[in-house]
């Protein structure tokens, strides 16, 4: 057990992956939770949690998405969170490969929307996460994602 | 993203039934609805304060519009982008709308021949019931015990 509140950077871009953030924050209580994610009008929604903001971007648009990785590495760099969780897309990619550099846990819990198979950041970011959930049940397995319960 | 395809569909049921109690986030959809109140996008607030106030809900078969419309307990609609009419990157939002569907959840319109119709069936449907604002005790233990140490990863 830690000695002091862990330091959680929880990361998600707009809309579904956000929703299904927010419905996981209970299980942050008693951790020092910083938000990232891509929308300014979702800091109403987080109280006194930290809130930072990086650019949005798909993996369509390059020179937005270096944007968005050198933000999150600056948030890493300052913040040097104890794990980093994500419900996907992008920026949770990147706030897990570059969170894992830094020496911080991570946990990648993919969007309920990905019924079939795990998204594309999931299955590119399994190797490198701590923890990868899926939300289905037919789709973990043992080479694969877990399944520990979904968002609903 | 536009989905025109569900913004025309969604007006010209509006006006053939001469509904004008619908209101539509259109996004940058090209198609201008003629019979329906709309506004390109709205504020995550002021979303929820209207699906809130909504008699049913029409959407696309994104994760934040399902999730949100289960927890206020307002029957929803969707109908899936395509990924094929580059309405997203592919198609999994048919795969979403089918397995929520078959979950007994949503209602869903495949194309947008099969939206009128559902449109009708939609305003009898009565309100659902809500769902809790969190996530499953399973998932929440399970991220609790990933970031306290609670457990023993596997």
């Amino acid at each position: 057990m830690s000695r002091r509140r862990p330091k959680i950077l929880a990361v998600a871009s707009g809309g579904g992956h956000w929703v299904q953030l927010r419905r996981i924050a209970p299980a942050f209580e008693g951790a020092e939770v910083i938000y990232v994610t891509v929308e300014p009008s979702y800091r109403a929604q987080v109280g006194d949690a930290g809130f930072r903001l990086v650019v949005d971007a798909t993996r369509w648009n390059k020179l937005r998405l270096v944007r968005m990785l050198l933000q999150i590495a600056w948030i890493l760099l300052r913040e040097r969170p104890d794990a980093v969780v994500s419900t996907g897309a992008a920026p949770g990619f990147f706030a897990i490969r570059l969170g894992k550099l830094l020496g911080a846990r991570a946990m990648w819990i993919d969007s309920i929307a990905n019924v079939e198979r795990l998204s594309m950041s999931g299955q590119k970011i399994m190797r490198h996460a701590d923890r990868c959930l899926t939300q289905w049940e037919h789709l973990a397995g043992d080479s694969g994602p877990d399944y520990e319960g979904a968002v609903l | 993203m536009p989905f025109d395809r569900l913004v025309r569909g969604v007006d010209g049921w509006a006006g053939a039934n001469g509904r004008s109690d619908v209101f539509a986030q259109i996004g940058d959809a090209e198609y201008v609805p003629r019979h329906i109140e709309h506004a390109g996008k709205i504020g995550p607030g002021e979303f929820r304060s209207r699906m809130a106030e909504a008699d049913a809900v029409v959407a696309h078969a994104g994760m934040g519009s399902i999730l949100t419309a289960l927890e206020l307990g307002v029957p929803i609609l969707v109908m899936p982008r395509l990924g094929r009419l580059k309405e997203t990157r592919n198609d999994h939002q048919v795969a979403t709308a089918e397995r929520f569907k078959a979950m007994g959840r949503i209602e869903v319109a495949m194309d947008e021949t099969e939206l009128p119709e559902a449109l009708d069936r939609l305003t009898d449907l009565r309100r659902a019931d809500t769902i809790s604002a969190q996530a499953s005790p399973e998932l929440l233990d399970a991220v609790r015990g990933f970031i306290f140490g609670a457990r023993t990863p596997r």
